[in-house]
């Protein structure tokens, strides 16, 4: 089962980002929960939802590499402008949600009929 | 000189014979890996991604490249006093070359072991560090050739088929 992005943003009341790219048009059929970048290259996959506390530059690579198409950030973490501005120019939606990861992973886990 | 090699059966004999003639690549691009430049870091994986794209290059494909390339450009800026990384790409497959200033690896075969890291804090502290940079560019690359001394440096070469 596949849910828009939108749906599952507006669950969480996260605060988008990146308000250019279209979470509307964004296809979800998955999640992924881990703050180390090199299991996330090694595990996460396209169309997942990518919900960690890293915010770092090289958490928008990680997810460009691996073609995730959100990073949520939990704990109401924001990363740096430029990060932001990376995340724009790489076509990844970043958004920020006062719940913690676990809560995160449980909407979608619902969400996603699993 | 230590020596590692890992190839897909499916193109050993494409592979070997690509290393033994290295024919003119279709694009070349360059780039330099400063140390511990965890902002960098990542751009020369972009443009090869984003090279392959407009090329055509299946997406699942395209992921496998990016992941084996941006964790070798990882390891060079985590692991290594600096180097460079050269693209070459074909119209059937991409082979990447890393090579690093130093210091070498002091046992390749436990280096691939998933798990095992000589990484410092700061470069754990970014994420990475896990032990599972060399396993993952093994996983996603049809060749991994890792030459290196202890004491001198190390170079890594990838190739990648399309199909």
């Amino acid at each position: 089962m596949a849910i828009i992005l939108k749906d599952y943003l507006d669950a969480i009341q996260a605060q988008v980002l990146t308000p250019d790219i279209n979470t509307s048009e964004i296809s979800i059929v998955d999640g992924y929960v881990s703050d180390m970048l090199s299991d996330v290259m090694g595990t996460a996959k396209e169309g997942q939802v990518w919900i960690t506390i890293m915010r770092h530059m090289n958490t928008v690579a990680v997810a460009s590499m691996t073609n995730i198409p959100c990073v949520i950030f939990a704990k109401g973490l924001t990363p740096d402008a430029a990060v932001i501005d990376r995340a724009i120019l790489e076509d990844v939606c970043l958004a920020a949600s006062d719940k913690q990861a676990f809560d995160l992973a449980g909407i979608l886990y619902k969400m996603l009929g699993k | 000189m230590a020596e590692y090699w890992n190839v897909n059966p499916d193109y050993e004999i494409s592979a070997k014979s690509f290393l033994a003639d290295k024919p003119e690549a279709d694009v070349s691009l360059e780039f330099e890996i400063a140390v511990k430049d965890f902002v960098n870091a990542g751009k020369g994986s972009a443009e090869v991604k984003n090279t392959l794209k407009r090329l055509g290059v299946d997406p699942a494909i395209l992921r496998r490249i990016a992941v084996a390339s941006y964790e070798a450009e990882i390891n060079v800026t985590a692991h290594s006093e600096g180097g460079k990384m050269y693209s070459y790409i074909y119209d059937d497959s991409v082979y990447i070359r890393f090579e690093d200033k130093g210091p070498g690896i002091s046992n390749i075969e436990q280096a691939m072991v998933p798990g095992w890291s000589t990484a410092d804090d700061l470069v754990r502290e970014m994420g990475f560090g896990a032990g599972l940079g060399l396993p993952n560019i093994q996983k996603n690359s049809d060749l991994l050739h890792i030459t290196s001394e202890y004491g001198s440096t190390t170079t890594l070469e990838i190739i990648i088929y399309y199909s």
